[in-house]
């Protein structure tokens, strides 16, 4: 049957809402007699504490409280450790996770010291300038490479080093495939830190109620339910007394699924203690100190080629800067290794890597959740093997592509979802096509580019591939209920970001029980009303939650027909559920509007048959046995002012397959976001320490976000190629546009610059770095010749 | 460590005369939110740059996490929520029509100071080129659409703008 709703660019139904400034926020949450909480942060990245005091500051009129570390007593406990160390042979890891106010150590600036509870923010962060810290600053441990050194001053006492994990994961054997290599490609790269920087910066509401002993608490978490759970274990509660609400919430992209930040533990505690609600709201600048970072790594990789480019094996070392704490595993790590791989074929692989702690703000993932790194190295691998060995950099991706027939494809590698790293499907080959056809490549490196050449332009072009691991377990539910209104109402666990989740998972919904989407009351992210779920993160809300919904929606659909077809005394077979109603087949007198149905599934009196559930109403779970590997190719045409070094994107292609496309309106969007973040991580942002550890760029007037004029419009096309592993046949996209962003910046500029031969093998860049790096390459030249 | 002293700041908001005691450094943006229970505004900076918190002041676009509520004292006030007085659920303005079609939201935080940077620039540019709506848009932040769609937005609103 064709779909009716799924695959339709329909319009959001949460627009209207957000459009009129009537959507609830967190900090639009106000209860009369609310307190407000502001946190003292450490101005030293590494520092001993010797003492804090608060009581000039409990002086200050309109200060209800103010806590340290020691005020907390048994509550103070480090956090959780979110994600445990895959199941890999001879993995080491050391856990070391946040604290909730700092008691003997600062390990990164911005860490927490106290918390000061007043009647309204100002006199909060006014009263933060009473207390009085004493402390003893010591050596920061700023460089990932010099962490490691034996002499290198030690951030957890209680480990030998700074070294948090070492993982090795191979497949074949390196050594054997570079002895039979005909060329060897071997480089450093380096990719350096940035923040996600959401609009909204995070915040936490808690109400402490007496009389019911109910806590309500509302996050910009992503992950609400886990949120519940774990705060209902600390402070001692049932985890019915405790509802978590993430109501709208202005941007996740990662650092919101950062779970039980020291802010989420305290200010519940905080409402109990005080008994009413309490409220804080990070401003700008703690956002860049407080919430967790992303990208800092180096790598010294190489590739073991034939002669005619194929790849023989990869080796790849790295560093990874997981800064002072890490609560959330070896996900990004791991994505990094294994997202390396690409859409290749690579039979001998050789990955190890170090998880290193520094003095610096944690990191946990952000959109892309370390497979810009893999994806850089691997295809600036490809990019010099390219040119070494004198093929088309489109043709030695093509001969390298997994085939169509080789799917499923294991990697024999283990993934950050525990299980081996096996593609579900893929067909790459008419991704590259699609997009060389749409920028035109061949014409522009025929034709244009010495044309425009010849004008005293720099114009170049870049083009790379990729994958992304999406839609990871374990699992997620939904309930779909018919109201006696003919209405329906969708409830998930999952929390929504601007995915657009109200509209594409009605629409999931409506083509089951073919109602209109806008007919669809979508209720997500609120623990009162579902309390089964992980959260949104690693492009999974469409792949996990929107399955779980189409099983919910199939299930009320059976009960649907059931009914109708008793009460209207024909076979199943012969009804259509359309416009709202059951009907006969051709038959259109001979109907039953849905809420009729539902109030007849729930009658008032009279008996039901023993072991008949009330309603047209289900719950399902999907949980994936592993997750579905999207793809894609981006392309970009550059062109560089040589004098200032300003990089004008003249056009960007992208061609993405993430299976069974759910609104193609809202993927687009996602897409086109994702390329915007990537173009900031390549071109604009990067967070710059002192050797301190101070961070220096801590606000948006320094360290920059891409603007409309920085972005150009996205031109986009698809494949479909449905993950077998789902019924919907869908894979993740919140990640794809934000991947191969650095990858891509890097080719097109080296070819915009190709007089220079230059070769630039690091991420982000700026007008100031990319002139730097000109100037030595010619001083090179000078020299050589 | 006496607290400050109150001033009265009478203001139109929407059409709508309040008067208030308030401190002389309350932020207009707070004063906004947390006073009048206008949440539509925004915050995303509070230093100015990222536009989210716009309102217009006597018709002219400003950011209120730069201004003094007291500095509106006696000025008219327009924030979001003054688009569509009644919630939206009649009609939303064609600006916000345009927004819902051309899916020029995500999250939907940065779109309250977009939408009122964007009207006094529709009336002084009914015809705007894409050039001159990209450098409009350049004091807004939006970290979620890339802006491709919230410039078709604003194509689509001129338009609607024009012949409606
Ligand atoms: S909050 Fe006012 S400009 Fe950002
Ligand atoms: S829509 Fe999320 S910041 Fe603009």
């Amino acid at each position: 049957m064709k779909n009716r709703y799924i695959g339709k660019p329909l319009r959001r139904n949460e627009d209207a809402r957000l459009l009129t400034g009537q959507a609830l926020f967190v900090d639009d949450v106000h209860i009369p007699g609310m307190l407000h909480v502001a946190f003292l942060r450490s101005d030293h990245a590494h520092a001993r504490i010797g003492s804090i005091d608060v009581s000039a500051a409990l002086e200050r009129p309109g200060v209800v409280a103010a806590y340290t570390a020691q005020d907390l007593g048994d509550y103070w406990q480090p956090g959780p450790l979110l994600v445990p160390p895959p199941p890999i042979k001879d993995i080491v890891f050391h856990a070391c996770t946040q604290v909730p106010l700092v008691r003997d150590k600062v390990r990164h600036c911005g860490e927490a010291l106290a918390a000061i509870v007043a009647t309204s923010r100002y006199i909060a962060e006014d009263a933060l300038d009473d207390i009085v810290v004493e402390l003893e600053p010591l050596d920061a441990v700023v460089d990932v490479e010099r962490a490691l050194e034996p002499a290198s001053p030690r951030i957890h006492e209680h480990i030998e080093s700074n070294l948090a994990a070492h993982v090795v994961q191979e497949k074949g054997r390196y050594e054997t495939a570079a002895r039979q290599a005909h060329r060897i490609i071997k480089r450093r790269f380096l990719y350096d830190r940035g923040v996600a920087a959401a609009m909204e910066n995070r915040g936490v509401v808690a109400n402490w109620d007496e009389k019911s002993q109910q806590m309500t608490i509302w996050d910009t978490t992503q992950a609400p339910i886990p949120i519940r759970n774990g705060l209902a274990a600390m402070l001692g509660l049932s985890e019915s007394q405790v509802q978590v609400i993430a109501p709208f919430i202005g941007g996740g992209f990662g650092p919101k699924i950062m779970m039980f930040y020291p802010e989420e533990v305290l200010i519940p505690w905080i409402a109990r203690e005080l008994k009413c609600a309490v409220k804080w709201i990070e401003d700008r600048q703690e956002n860049f100190f407080a919430t967790t970072h992303e990208r800092g790594q180096v790598h010294e990789a190489e590739m073991a080629l034939s002669e005619d480019g194929r790849i023989l094996g990869v080796r790849d070392v790295f560093l990874h800067d997981t800064g002072a704490y890490d609560p959330y595993g070896l996900t990004v790590p791991i994505n990094s290794q294994c997202t390396l791989l690409g859409p290749y074929r690579v039979p001998n692989y050789y990955s190890e890597f170090k998880a290193v702690f520094t003095n610096k703000p944690i990191v946990t993932p952000y959109r892309g959740a370390g497979r810009q790194h893999g994806v850089f190295v691997m295809e600036r691998l490809l990019d010099i093997a390219a040119r070494e060995l004198e093929i088309d950099r489109v043709e030695i991706r093509r001969r390298n592509y997994i085939a169509p027939d080789d799917f499923p494809h294991n990697h024999e590698i283990i993934y950050q979802d525990f299980a081996p790293l096996t593609y579900d499907s893929g067909n790459y080959l008419p991704a590259l096509e699609r997009a060389v056809e749409m920028i035109d490549y061949h014409k522009f490196l025929e034709k244009e580019k010495a044309r425009l050449r010849a004008e005293g332009r720099y114009a170049g072009i870049g083009i790379v591939s990729y994958v992304e691991g999406t839609g990871i377990g374990p699992y997620e539910g939904a309930r779909v209920t018919v109201e006696a209104s003919g209405k329906v109402c969708l409830v998930t666990g999952v929390g929504t970001q601007g995915q657009g989740h109200y509209t594409s998972f009605a629409q999931v919904v409506a083509e089951q029980l073919g109602v209109e989407v806008s007919d669809i009351r979508v209720i997500t992210g609120d623990t009162r009303e579902f309390h089964w779920g992980t959260g949104t993160f690693a492009s999974r809300g469409a792949v996990v939650a929107g399955n779980a919904c189409h099983a919910a929606a199939k299930a009320v659909r059976e009960k649907i027909l059931k009914l109708a077809a008793r009460l209207l005394k024909v076979p199943e077979a012969d009804l259509v559920l359309e416009g709202g109603r059951v009907q006969v087949k051709g038959k259109p007198d001979q109907a039953i509007q849905l809420g009729d149905l539902a109030r007849q599934a729930n009658p008032l009196r009279g008996a039901v048959t023993p072991g008949t559930e009330p309603g047209l109403e289900a719950t399902a779970y999907f949980g994936p046995e592993r997750g579905a590997t999207a793809s894609g190719v981006h392309a970009m045409l550059v062109e560089v002012d040589p004098e200032t070094m300003m990089v004008e994107i003249k056009r960007y292609v992208v061609v993405h397959d993430c299976g069974t496309v759910l609104n193609p309106m809202i993927l687009e969007g996602q897409i086109q976001g994702g390329v915007a973040q990537g173009i900031g991580n390549a071109f604009y942002e990067q967070l710059h320490f002192s050797d301190n550890g101070e961070l220096l760029n801590a606000s948006f007037m320094d360290y920059l976000l891409p603007t409309a004029l920085d972005v150009p419009p996205i031109e986009t096309d698809h494949i479909e190629t449905p993950s077998p592993l789902n019924p919907l046949g869908v894979k993740g996209a919140g990640e794809a546009g934000a991947i191969p962003t650095g990858a891509l910046f890097v080719q097109a500029l080296e070819d915009a610059l190709s007089d220079l031969d230059l070769e630039i093998n690091e991420i982000p860049l700026s007008p100031q770095r990319l002139f730097e790096l000109v100037e030595a390459a010619k001083l090179e030249r000078t020299v050589v010749s | 460590m006496e607290n400050a002293p109150l001033f009265s700041v009478k203001v139109t908001v929407n059409g709508q005369l309040f008067e208030r005691e308030v401190e002389p450094r309350l932020l207009l943006s707070d004063f906004l939110r947390h006073e009048l229970a206008l949440t539509g505004t925004h915050v995303g900076c509070e230093h100015g740059v990222c536009g989210a918190c716009t309102v217009l002041l006597n018709g002219e676009a400003v950011r209120s996490c730069l201004i003094f509520a007291v500095q509106a004292h006696g000025q008219e006030i327009v924030t979001v929520e003054g688009l569509t007085p009644d919630g939206g659920r009649e009609a939303l303005h064609p600006l916000q029509e345009a927004f819902r079609e051309a899916h020029g939201l995500q999250c939907g935080f940065c779109t309250p100071g977009i939408l009122m940077t964007l009207i006094p620039f529709l009336q002084e540019h009914p015809q705007p080129s894409e050039g001159e709506i990209r450098e409009a848009l350049s004091g807004n932040l939006c970290r979620c659409t890339g802006y491709h769609n919230i410039v078709k937005a604003v194509q689509l609103a001129a338009e609607t703008l024009r012949h409606g």
